[in-house]
């Protein structure tokens, strides 16, 4: 088995050579979004520069300024809602559990979806340093927060040939289960 | 209401000490299941994942920091010895500690009321710290914080009860449905018997059981829900579970109450002895 690759936003065309099940150490500046801030950026617009940018879908903790717990929260909550930052040029999502139909098509040519380990928020804080903030009216967990990562530990969940491993093991899931019937 | 005496203060300070040390740190079979199952794994994305879970805990511990973002909500165990008087102020000493631990852990205020949606911020709410109380020899406190994740994936059942192999079924099934959601590798506590309400009251105290050893039964269903190969997060592999444990209960002969209580990789809970 080959290293992690590393990359560093803003992402450019090497995200189209991810292939689903590589892993990937992730630096430089994410942006923090949930189903409120989609919603805030699709109504008001997008407050950083969407090229190449990586959204996380997280809702942290934050104190005195830090980044204290920043696990990813369930992605399927906004399958229907990256349409917008992908056409503006969103090269990289970050979450937990996958992703639909809509947004696997939405990334062809585009970019990856990535996932992080549910539940490791110690992990996750341990790579993290916040550098900002925005919408931060919609409190702690649906704010927009800027933060640069230091390598952080990702896997191509969903690359952008339609390569998904989330469908791959709940097809086979289904199958088994099937065998029950 | 604050506790008043040194019992009830004796009680709230246990709270609050075995709250906190459930968010930051695994009880000890926990991790070594979690360990055996990461060193038994052959799919490379799943061993990339475990890493992930065992670093993750290892941060937690030397920080000491909450493991997981979800710090849940407060469910507690009590067992009460003949000298200590079973009155409201043990639920109220109970709360007492649970306030502190927001504060002080600091947990997420996680506890809202469940029409209004209103955060009470200290979790705290009617009925809520979830308390069980049971006589025993000694006065002891359990706290097992649930987060929502794995929790919203359980589901109960009154099945037939000439088709217990049903049960088998069910819980596949209830693992299948989950899929990526519950944040596997899973620890699945199964209630048998009892009434509507008691199989779910079993489901949830089995996940306080050794995960150390499993009957014959308990391996059985845990094979076949691992065959489902939904793996570490969804993302495929040999472990999406890496435990069964089934409690069971006397219940009426035309029933068979079944619940599948579902827990992601932190099943966190800790007890300790309150000390007068």
């Amino acid at each position: 088995m080959t290293g992690p690759v590393r990359l560093t936003t803003p992402l450019g065309d090497e995200v189209l050579r991810l292939r689903a099940g590589d892993r990937v150490e992730l630096s430089g500046i994410v942006y923090t979004a949930r189903d409120e801030a989609h919603l805030r950026m699709q109504k008001d617009g997008i407050p950083f520069k969407p090229e190449g940018a990586v959204i996380y879908h997280c809702g942290p903790v934050i104190g005195n300024g830090k980044v204290i717990a920043a696990g990813p929260t369930t992605s399927a909550r906004m399958n229907e809602m990256e349409g917008f930052l992908i056409d503006k040029g969103v090269r990289g999502l970050i979450g937990k559990g996958g992703m639909g139909a809509t947004v696997r098509n939405q990334l062809k040519g585009k970019g990856v979806y990535f996932a992080f380990t549910g539940g490791c928020a110690a992990l996750a804080s341990s790579h993290m340093t916040l550098k900002g903030v925005f919408y931060e009216d919609l409190g702690m967990a649906e704010a927009v927060w800027e933060i640069e990562l230091d390598r952080l530990p990702l896997v191509v969940g969903i690359d952008s040939e339609g390569g998904d491993i989330f469908d791959a093991a709940r097809k086979q899931a289904e199958a088994e289960f099937g065998k029950y019937r | 209401m604050k506790p008043d005496d040194s019992l009830h203060y004796a009680l709230a300070d246990a709270t609050f000490r075995a709250y906190r040390e459930a968010v930051i740190r695994l009880p000890p079979d926990v991790l070594r299941a979690i360990e055996m199952a990461a060193a038994a794994e052959t799919n490379p994305v799943a061993r990339g994942e475990f890493a992930n879970i065992l670093k993750n805990i290892e941060i937690a511990e030397r920080l000491g920091v909450p493991m997981c973002q979800d710090t849940g909500v407060p469910v507690v165990y009590l067992t009460v010895p003949p000298d200590v008087p079973f009155t409201q102020s043990l639920y109220d000493s109970v709360a007492e500690g649970v306030r502190r631990a927001t504060q002080e852990v600091p947990l997420r205020p996680n506890v809202v009321d469940p029409l209004t949606r209103h955060n009470s911020n200290d979790n705290t709410g009617r009925g809520m710290p979830a308390i069980h109380v049971r006589p025993g020899a000694k006065f002891t406190v359990t706290v097992l914080p649930k987060g929502a994740g794995a929790e919203n994936m359980s589901r109960t059942a009154m099945l037939l009860p000439s088709r217990k192999d049903q049960i088998e079924t069910f819980v596949v099934e209830t693992v299948y449905l989950a899929g990526s959601r519950p944040c596997p590798p899973l620890v699945i506590g199964l209630g048998i018997g009892s009434t509507f309400d008691g199989a779910a009251a079993l489901a949830k105290e089995a996940l306080l059981e050794p995960l150390d050893t499993m009957t014959e039964y308990e391996q059985q269903i845990l094979a076949a829900v691992n065959r489902l190969g939904i793996g570490v997060m969804g993302l495929g592999g040999d472990t999406t579970a890496l435990a069964v444990k089934v409690k069971t209960a006397g219940c009426h002969t035309a029933s068979l109450p079944v619940a599948v209580n579902i827990q992601c990789w932190a099943n966190r809970h800790v007890t300790l002895e309150v000390k007068q």
